[in-house]
Parts: C-alpha cells; structure tokens; sequence
C-alpha cells in the first residue's frame, strides 16, 4: 500500500543527500584542484617544487611522524591502564585525557606560549640552556601533540573494555610477563583500532592549523608548516601557488580518507 | 585434605562478597562450588587461582600457602567462563601457550599439544580458530588448554554456562570422564544444582558470601544443614508452620519444608497405615511426569506437592484424598532437623537433630 | 599476613599509570594550568573590562549564533544522511559514505580557502548566488558555511551506529499496528535516534566554537561584524596582548567545557532511557 510513495521518496531523499554532500564536500576539492591549474602547470610546478614549499613539507612530515608516534605509544600505554585496572580517580583521569576535543586550536597553541613563551616562569632557565620551544619547532611539536593527545587512546579504549580481562588473566596464569601478554594476545585486537586511529591522527596532525599559527612565528623555511605555508601564499594574493600547494593537502587528505574506508572494511571484513 | 580453605573474607568496596568461608577438598575429588549467583562462589575460585586476593584468610593447596604465590606459581589450571581463548591464536597456539611461555623445547611442546588434542577428541583441529569452533569444541581447548602445563589442581568457572542445552549433557558426562582418567583434583563453579549433582562428587554450597554446607550430593540431599541447602537441593514446598501437619503439633510454630516423597498421598476409600494420622487434602493439580503423577494439594489452605505411583487407584482433580506427611524438615533458626510424624512411632520424644 | 596493598594480577599497573599520568601532566595538564596562572595575574576588574570589551563580546555572538546556526543546519542534514546511508542501498552509497569524514581528513586552512574561492563573488558557488541577492564571502553566512562543512561529521556519524543497531522489530510492529511511516519515525525512531543526534549536535557546536582555520578566509574579519573570538585571542596574541588573550581564551574555554558537560550529560541520560548502567 505504503510501498510506491516509499520508493519515491526514498530516491528523493537519497537525492537530496548526494546534492548537499557534493555542494558541500566534494566542490570545495573541485576547487582545489581547479584553481590550483587556473595559471597553468608552469605555475602550479613552480609552487610546488618551491624551496620553501618544500622545506615545509618536510617540516609537516617530521612533526606529523614525533606526533603520530608519541600519541599511539601514549593512547596504547593509558588504554593499557585505564582498562586493565580499576583505580580510584579513573573516570577523572578519561576526562582530563578527553580536554583537548574541547579546546579551541588557537587556545592550544597559546597555552604552550604561555608556559614556554617569554612570560612564563620556565623562561629564565630556558634561555640559560638555549632551548627554544615557542617559534621553534618543538613548540610547533608541542601544540600538534596537544591538539591529537586524545585521538589514539579514545579510539582503543573502548575495544579493550569492550573484551574484558579474561583472556589477560589466563595469560597470566600461564606464567605470560606483560611483554609476552601484551603483543601475544591483547595487540591483535587492537590492530585495527589502532591503525584506525593512527590514520584519523595522522589527518590532524598534518592538517592542524590554529594552534601550529599561534606558536610558529612563521619563519619562512624554518618553522611554517605546509598549510602555513598556503596562508601565507594566500595572504600575499598568490593565488595560483597557495592552490597549487593546497593541492597537494587535498591529495594527502584523499589518501587518508582512503586508507581510513579501507581499514574499516578490512576490519568489517575479519569480524565476519 | 588436599585443598584447605580457611577462613577467607573478601569485600569489594561495601560488598561483602566472601566472608569466613572455610571447607575443604580431598585429592583426587571433583568438587562443585555451587550457588546462587553472587554468592561468592566465582570469587572464592578466582581467589584460588591468585586472580583476586583475600583481605583475610589461608588458601593451602598441597600443604603450601598460595596467598602469597602468583598465580602463575600455584599450579593451578584456569577454564574461564566464556573459555578465553585467545582469538588470534589457532587451537594448536593456544593449547601451546603455556609450554611456551614456560620455554618447553618446540618438538616436546608439539607432542604434548597433540597427546591432549587427542586426549580431548580434538585431532585434526589443530589449525583452526577459536571463532571456527562450536561451543563445545571451544570447551574442549579451554579444558586442553588449562591442563596443558599440568596442573595440580583444576578449576572451572561455570564450564556449561554458555552452552546450549543438549550438548550440556554430553559435555557433563566428558567432563567427568575427563577429569577421572587424570585423577585431577577439580572445582567447578555452578549455579545449576542439577549440574553439580550430576558431575561433582562433593558439592560446597555457598549462598550470599557464607559456605553454608559442604558435603557428598546425597548427604545434602539426605541431611541438608540449613534452610537454605533444603531449598536449594532438590525439590522442595516451604511450610510456614509445621503445625498445621498432623503428627507435628509438638513441634510448635517453626517454619519448614517438605520433599514430595515424605508425602503419602492416598485414594480416599485405600486402607490407610496410621488412619488417624491422615489428613484430607484436595487435588487441584495432576500432570504425569512419565514414571508417576505429581500431584498438587491443597492441604488447609496450605499448597503442597507430592507423587502419586501410576498404578495406584486412579484420582482426580477436586477430589478429596488423604495425605498423610510422613517426616518433615523442621527449620530452628538456621539449623534443620529431619523430623518423623510421631504417629509413626519411630521418635516418641519428638525428633533429632541431623548433623 | 594478608596484604594491605590490593595486588593486581595483570602487569605493568605501575609501569602503564606512571607513564600515562606523567605524559598527561606534562603535555595536558602543565600547559592548562598555565592559563589559570596567567589569568591569576589580571585583577578581576582588568579580568572584567577584556571580556566585557564590546569588541570581544561581539565576537563571542558572531561565534556562539553561527556555530549554532551551523549545529542546526548539520543536525537536518546529519540525520538526513544518517538516515539515507543507513536505510537505502543505491549505487555510489559507498562513495558519500567515505567521503562523510572528509572535513576530518582536510587539513583547515585548505578547506577554508577553496570554500572562500567557492563563494567569493567571482566564484563558481558565489556568483549566481550574489546576483540573487545573497552574499556569502565576508559574511556571516559564510562564517556559517565554513561551520557546517567542519562539523558535519559529527552527527552523522553519531547517529548511524545507533541506526544501524535500531532492531526494525519496533518499527515493524508499530506499522502492523497500523501506524504511518511518519508517525513511526517520530514515534519510534526518532526518540532512539534523539540522544545520540544531541551529542553530535553538542560536538558540532563546540568544535565550531573553537574552529579557527576554515573560518578566517572567508569570515573577512570585520570587527563586530565577522569578527570570531579565537581569531582575536589571534589578534591580541600578535599584539603581544598576553593578558587579554588569556582572559578572552578562558571565557571561550569556560563555554566549549560547559557544551562538554551537557553532551555527557546527554550521554548518561541516554543510558538511563534505554536502560544500560
């Protein structure tokens, strides 16, 4: 009876969806790469194979990785402890662990500022042993880390709960030691959740924008980041270049969209 | 005594969810901890095993004291309830785990693994994963798995609770057999008294965090100690007056409880053994129960269930028969005596006592 | 005798606690408190007239109502997404599935200059909608826009899982009984599907509140007008205006913990309802 409207609106709703996901989504890539070609591919080679393109290139690489690396060595480590112990101040712990999805990128970045910046108390001994954190790349480090801390943890905390401690403790009573227990039995079920996480990480880490701005200083060739780079490029009305640059975000972004799709059904797939 | 449990408390947080249990297992036995659920009875086990600690009290296994033991030092062997196996590992890794773990040279781990693959019926499996199994099956491996390194001392967290019915029975039967030709001293956990009737040869009941009695299934059946044991061992109807039953007047106004087969059940117009003792009661209940009816009474406003053999006069629903109690468990407090209807003449003195 | 310290069976308790609140202490907590020191060195009254500065309270409106406005539009869309990618089988159903967590994967500052070149007045999206008379660049609603596009992963993916999860028993049931298709999905399924589209809802306001490098290109900046708060923290901090950056910064933060704690609010109050514990 209900049937034939049913089908109808059913194509008019899936309609809907496709038209807004690709005003939405897919014509700000388009774009992209439009504007990106728009002065032509001398252009778009120049700005990308750029002295500076490319030196914060490998700038965003170098604290993509340290970051990527700290925050799933750190999400393995607290999930570890948040879910194979009970402890009194746990719940306490996953809040403070959860802040940085609450605080503002611009915020992040002035925190580090503020606690290694020329106000802060640290000062003094930090110019006495000439370590440089803000406008310098570990502060650059310090905000990206801040900005992710809780990607990896939040991804694998809840599939180690999800499974209980049984297999863990039959581990033990076999005479396991952590490191046999750890890798043996509990990483398998991770690997997913962590590549998961690890992908989602890697995406912000590479992407972050707010907080790196505040804590950069923007030296050229020294401390900006690819897409600081873009800014800049943008600020100073080159177009074509920031576009060009960009494109090679949007790229990296596909391919970690990607990868991300192809876990979840690799990951599907082996739950089958 | 093989297994000596002494005066064992244990709370989690305000929950008292052991407290002063203390019994014993003899080598070789097949023990069942058996009781409602959170009576304590995962957490005595799971203390043997040194994956929880007492606040007080002494676990001697052997003549050692396991407190201070970890648990991979007590010798002991673990099946999990839901088996825990390890869900990366083929059957063969996970039987193995242990002897690697304990660094058994490979060619002798591999002989050990396939001598209790077999010995489980088990033989050909060795390549699959835990999720390839059936319940059974998987069972199977949890058990192999836990007696691989061998263990003195065998314990089972409720090893059927996630089993289908029918293959329950089977694994019942194997598990016994199983654990009779390794003369392993074993304790399984249970809830199902049927269960621990059928498979352990001492049953330990426990009931909100107490050992309320330990003993052989038919002594608990025969003399249970407790009101609680009465209810929970086989079938019973809770009096709360013994004295509405004649022939138990003295005993005044205790509660207790009645088996069906301390219940005569009579045809009105049958020659009776001790008439006067009989009381008349009304069938408002018939349902044949393959060798004899059960018949549910309604004696005085109290309800009662008894049997009735098939080859007895036929009754039928609303008639009046006579019913005549022959013993009852009178409960005092916590203790309970296993009383005779002093018409009978066995206890002129009113009754005893049983353990 | 018996052990006052409660053993743990599994290791590495220590080992993994230690290193866990040591590395949230150094790289979370430290750099946090620094703030509440920081503002601790502002009298209330200096404290009182930074956030109260017209400016900055006018930023704080621009952030709160188009991060709002941009939650709103999201919640439509998210559920409608949630809805037809859960509910429907059809070709490229795969496609806009992955591409849902794109503005997850786009780095910020790209998406908000491609949106700026979209809707700029020259642009492919800008043009026709100027000569209908709707400025989006340097506006508002592209403030509005850049939100939407950042937050709009957030309900849909909250609410398809539970979607996905929804047993069609009740559904089917209550269509036998003879209700119509509209009235089981506000009857039945949306009040299943409610808390979990409020969470993303609560998500999507606070990243947007917060948000900086989508917004800035097209937002133009005009203060009062466009002008968004953490992009005058920005502002402030290049002024070397540490105080009143801190001081702007902690209201901002005092806001996006409050969205927080409504969303776990949301959260537990969900479990209650659908009887979990």
């Amino acid at each position: 009876m209900r049937r034939k409207p049913e089908g109808l609106w059913a194509w008019i709703l899936i309609l809907i969806s496709a038209a807004f996901l690709v005003l939405m989504l897919i014509a700000p890539l388009a774009v992209v790469l439009t504007e990106s070609l728009r002065e032509g591919l001398k252009v778009f080679r120049a700005a990308i194979s750029d002295f500076y393109a490319v030196r914060a290139l490998y700038l965003t690489l170098e604290v993509t990785l340290v970051t990527v690396i700290l925050n799933t060595l750190f999400g393995v480590v607290a999930a570890w402890a948040l879910t194979r112990f009970n402890f009194r101040g746990k719940r306490l712990l996953i809040t403070i662990i959860d802040i940085p999805f609450a605080v503002s990128p611009v915020i992040a970045g002035l925190i580090f500022i503020l606690t290694f910046g020329r106000m802060s108390a640290l000062n003094p001994w930090l110019q006495a042993n000439d370590i440089k954190v803000v406008f310098a790349i570990p502060g650059i480090v310090l905000a990206t880390v801040f900005v992710t801390f809780p990607f990896v943890a939040r991804e694998i905390i809840p599939v180690l709960e999800a499974r209980g401690t049984e297999e863990e403790e039959a581990a033990v009573l076999m005479g396991a030691g952590l490191f046999t227990i750890f890798w043996r039995v509990t990483f398998p079920h991770l690997r997913w959740a962590l590549l998961y996480s690890v992908i989602l990480c890697t995406a912000r880490a590479m992407g972050e924008f707010g907080a790196v701005s505040v804590v950069s200083g923007r030296l050229r060739g020294k401390t900006l980041t690819l897409p600081l780079h873009v800014e800049i490029l943008y600020d100073e009305y080159h177009f074509g270049p920031a576009f060009a640059v960009a494109s090679l975000l949007v790229m990296a972004a596909v391919v970690i969209l990607a990868a991300r799709n192809l876990v979840e059904w690799l990951a599907k797939k082996e739950r089958r | 005594m093989y297994v000596k449990i002494t005066g064992i408390n244990k709370r989690f947080g305000d929950f008292p969810a052991v407290q002063d249990a203390t019994f014993t297992i003899r080598r070789g036995a097949l023990a069942a901890l058996l009781g409602p659920s959170g009576s304590g009875k995962t957490t005595l086990l799971r203390m043997i095993a040194g994956l929880e600690h007492p606040d007080s009290g002494d676990i001697v296994v052997d003549d050692r004291r396991l407190n201070d033991i970890a648990p991979s030092q007590r010798g002991v062997g673990f099946v999990f309830q839901h088996y825990a196996l390890f869900r990366y590992m083929t059957v063969f890794d996970n039987i193995a785990f242990g002897l690697k773990v304990k660094k058994m040279p490979r060619a002798a781990i591999r002989q050990r693994v396939e001598e209790l693959l077999t010995l489980v019926g088990m033989a050909g499996l060795a390549k699959r994963y835990p999720a390839q199994l059936s319940g059974g099956q998987r069972q199977r491996v949890a058990f192999a798995r836990a007696i691989a390194p061998s263990p003195h001392l065998l314990l089972l967290d409720e090893p059927f609770a996630a089993i289908d019915a029918k293959v329950r029975r089977e694994l019942r039967v194997w598990l016994r057999d199983m654990v009779g030709k390794l003369n392993l001293t074993s304790i399984f956990v249970t809830h199902d008294q049927d269960e621990a009737i059928e498979v352990a040869d001492e049953i330990i009941v426990t009931n909100q965090g107490r050992v309320e009695q330990r003993g052989a299934p038919v002594e608990l059946y025969r003399a249970p100690a407790t009101p609680f044991v009465t209810g929970f061992i086989g079938d019973s109807i809770q009096l709360d007056n013994c004295q509405l039953i004649k022939g138990f007047e003295e005993l005044g106004p205790v509660p207790g409880a009645v088996r069906p087969e301390f219940i005569g059940v009579f045809h009105p117009e049958a020659e009776i053994p001790y008439a006067n003792s009989a009381i008349d009661a009304k069938v408002v209940r018939l349902a044949f129960r393959g060798d004899t009816f059960e018949v549910g009474l309604d004696l005085r406003g109290c309800p009662l269930t008894a049997r009735y053999a098939l080859d007895s006069r036929p009754i039928a629903v609303g008639e009046i028969v006579k019913v005549l109690v022959w013993r009852l468990y009178a409960f005092t407090g916590e203790r309970v005596a296993l009383v005779n209807n002093n018409c009978t003449g066995d206890h002129p003195q009113g009754y005893s006592y049983v353990i | 005798m018996a052990s006052g310290i409660r053993k743990r069976v599994v290791p590495g308790f220590g080992l993994s606690l230690g290193l866990t609140l040591a590395y949230t202490g150094v790289m979370v907590l430290i750099p946090m408190a620094s703030l509440v020191f920081q503002s601790s060195s502002l009298g209330w009254s200096e404290f009182w007239a930074a956030v109260t500065d017209p400016r900055i309270l006018a930023s704080y409106r621009v952030s709160f109502v188009c991060s709002f406005v941009a939650a709103c539009i999201n919640a439509v869309f998210g559920l409608l997404l949630a809805w037809v990618l859960v509910r429907y089988r059809f070709p490229g159903r795969r496609i806009l599935d992955g591409l849902i967590e794109l503005p997850f994967a786009l780095p910020t500052a790209v998406a908000g200059i491609s949106l700026t070149a979209l809707y700029s007045n020259k642009g492919f999206l800008g043009k026709p909608l100027e000569d209908i008379g709707i400025k989006v660049a340097y506006t508002q609603v592209g403030i509005i826009i850049a939100l939407t596009f950042i937050g709009l992963p957030f309900i849909v993916r909250a609410v398809q899982p539970v979607l996905e999860e929804m047993d069609s028993c009740y559904e089917e049931a209550a269509l036998i009984l003879g209700a119509s298709r509209t009235r089981v999905f506000f009857t039945v399924i949306l009040p299943e599907i409610l808390p979990a589209a409020l969470t993303g809802f609560g998500l999507a306001f606070g990243r947007g509140l917060g948000e900086y490098g989508s917004v800035i290109f097209i937002a133009g900046n005009m203060p009062y007008k466009t002008e968004i708060a953490p992009l005058l923290i920005m502002t402030k901090l290049e002024q070397f205006n540490y105080d009143e950056a801190t001081a702007v910064a902690l209201v901002m933060l005092v806001a996006s913990f409050a969205v927080m704690f409504l969303v776990n609010c949301v959260q537990s109050r969900k479990l209650r309802y659908l009887g979990h514990d």
